[in-house]
């Protein structure tokens, strides 16, 4: 069983890696501010031991996209979450924190509440899969903090997002 | 501050700018450098420059050149020659002086004189510290254009905004405060918080926003003068989007519970806070109309953002934009008669106006991205920011007139986002 899990995880760790460049290239700036995200980016691919914050980012997939105004998961989006789910009852060490975010297409005030819409949708599949709502804690950025910086959609898309942050990866 | 005495009853003259119509005609007015000796004459000068762009950028008044003038620096003391303003063709004339008076303090004087009438319209004496010295050009300014318009002017106002730096995805924000004209820029954090959507208290020195702390977001009180700083009220969870009461006494703001936002009021004094909405939705940018009686907000209640009518103290609330699009950051004017407001349609971000009943939509300004405005204290101009997209994008601030024309940039040294604009200072 661990091998099948390991070899899907290694499709799965190129496609996260490929969307992370796509990201890179569209900002030009790859100054990503999601700390476990930053932190997976000096590591090289190969270096996500199992547990690690590596191994989320990488493997696991560290966040979710959401539709245009919308805060409903996609199928795509729950499937991370199941992942999400499933690792983190392989390793009950962390907690985490659900960053909610908006793309730059809304207004200031409705964006934080998006935001934070988005964060709960996240927060409630997790929990309908079994990880304790105590380990969960959630913000909003609204459209504070954009990862992907062009003027189209294939940008303001990937900052519609929810981006599960582990807590104390560092201990 | 400045203390002031008319000196002079206004003389019953015609001389004036009806600006209850679409279209104005600028009024043309000369304003020579006020008169001052020694150490004074540089204010003069500025003083002069000052107010004569205030007036400028009001778009009521034209200017004339300075170099077309027959007389200089004269004497408010002395009757002008009108008719060497008159074949320069201006309307409006205004003479100063700047002198120090013996406790060290500037006395500045001003008449604003009908060129054809030969008749002095008003004129004022003021004492001040001499680093005041720009408070008395916008003074001056708001007499001029009170005595020509018939309503209040708008210059001695204060803006306070976020100033924004640093690339666009780790925006550093500092809470700024200026003068209106973008002057005296002063910051009231360091920016190691994100910190958004700065309002004025009508009656104190503060203003509440919402920052990021190490904690959850919250929304803050701030003294602008001492640096104090609390946290509004003991919420659970982000509280965003606030707003003074028009009596200073409440702040109302959205607070974020399982995926909805709702509106609450806290009493500044009691502290006893109050749930204004109830709703399975985003309830948000509350803002309240000058007597205090209603509230105005925005909701996806009805499946996309729209504004909201209901009483200050909660309760049924009638929705009141009906047009295409999206409508939010709803802002009551001082005035009372209309509410300002941010609209979404085609993927491009308007700023209009339309009647607290909903009726009399209008579009001011429209383009890729127009958003949050706030109105001087006079009703007749509203401020925003304007944001251009993409990587080196960033927002200024700018502001039109309620017709809709004289759209102009307000310079700050940075990018500028969320104004919002004082009560009138004196």
């Amino acid at each position: 069983m661990t091998s099948i899990a390991s070899k899907s995880s290694l499709s799965r760790a190129a496609i996260a890696f490929g969307l992370a460049l796509l990201a890179a290239a569209c900002a030009k700036s790859p100054s990503e501010l999601d700390s476990s995200l930053a932190g997976s980016a000096n590591a090289g691919i190969g270096a996500a031991s199992p547990g690690s914050a590596q191994d989320f980012v990488v493997n696991v997939g560290d966040r979710v996209f959401y539709e245009t105004d919308s805060s409903s998961l996609t199928a795509d989006g729950r499937s991370t979450l199941d992942r999400q789910a499933q690792w983190l009852s392989l390793y009950p060490r962390y907690t985490v924190t659900l960053e909610g975010h908006a793309d730059e297409r809304g207004t200031r005030e409705y964006n934080l509440a998006l935001g934070a819409r988005r964060a709960k949708a996240a927060y409630d599949y997790l929990v309908s899969r079994g990880v304790s709502p105590q380990r969960v804690k959630t913000i909003s950025f609204g459209k504070e903090r954009p990862v992907a910086l062009c003027n189209e959609d294939s940008c303001w898309a990937q900052n519609r997002r929810a981006v599960t942050v582990l807590n104390n990866a560092g201990s | 501050m400045a203390g002031l005495a008319a000196v002079v009853t206004p003389a019953s003259a015609e001389l004036n700018i009806d600006i209850s119509q679409g279209t104005v005609q600028p009024l043309p007015i000369a304003i020579p450098d006020f008169v001052g000796g020694g150490d004074t004459a540089q204010l003069g000068r500025d003083i002069a420059g000052v107010v004569s762009a205030d007036l400028k950028r009001s778009g009521l008044f034209a200017t004339l050149d300075p170099a077309s003038f027959i007389d200089r620096a004269i004497n408010p003391n002395a009757l002008p020659n009108f008719q060497n303003w008159r074949v320069i063709n201006a309307q409006a004339l205004v003479t100063g002086a700047i002198t120090r008076a013996p406790d060290g303090r500037l006395q500045a004087d001003f008449r604003l004189w009908d060129v054809f009438a030969g008749q002095q319209l008003t004129g004022q004496q003021f004492f001040t510290t001499p680093e005041n010295w720009r408070r008395v050009a916008h003074i001056i300014a708001d007499a001029i254009y009170e005595r020509l318009t018939g309503e209040k002017g708008y210059f001695d106002t204060r803006i306070v905004f976020v100033d924004e730096s640093g690339p666009k995805s780790a925006r550093v924000k500092r809470l700024a405060i200026m003068d209106q004209d973008g002057a005296n820029v002063r910051y009231l954090t360091k920016g190691q918080d994100l910190v958004l959507t700065p309002r004025f208290s009508p009656t104190t020195q503060e203003i509440t926003y919402m920052s990021f702390g190490n904690s959850d977001p919250r929304v803050y009180l701030l003294n602008i003068e001492t640096g104090q700083r609390e946290v509004v009220g003991n919420f659970p969870n982000m509280t965003f989007s606030p707003r003074f009461s028009p009596d200073g006494q409440r702040v109302v703001m959205s607070l974020e519970q399982g995926g909805n936002a709702n509106i609450y009021a806290m009493d500044l004094r009691s502290r006893a806070t109050t749930r204004l909405t109830d709703a399975a939705a985003i309830d948000t940018s509350p803002s309240y109309s000058p007597d205090g009686a209603r509230i105005v907000f925005e909701s996806d209640r009805g499946g996309n953002q729209q504004l909201y009518v209901m009483s200050a103290g909660g309760g049924p609330a009638q929705r009141i934009s009906f047009g295409q699009g999206r409508y939010s950051t709803p802002v009551w004017s001082p005035r009372g008669d209309l509410i300002a407001f941010t609209k979404q349609m085609g993927g491009r971000f308007a700023i209009g106006v339309m009647r607290p009943d909903g009726s009399g939509e209008r579009i001011l300004t429209e383009g890729y991205h127009n958003e949050g405005p706030t109105w001087a204290p006079n009703g007749r101009v509203i401020m925003f920011f304007r944001e251009t997209g993409g990587q080196t994008g960033g927002p200024q601030l700018w502001s039109v007139d309620l017709t809709g024309r004289n759209e102009l940039r307000i310079p700050t040294p940075s990018f500028g986002s969320d104004p919002a604009w004082s009560p009138l200072l004196n």
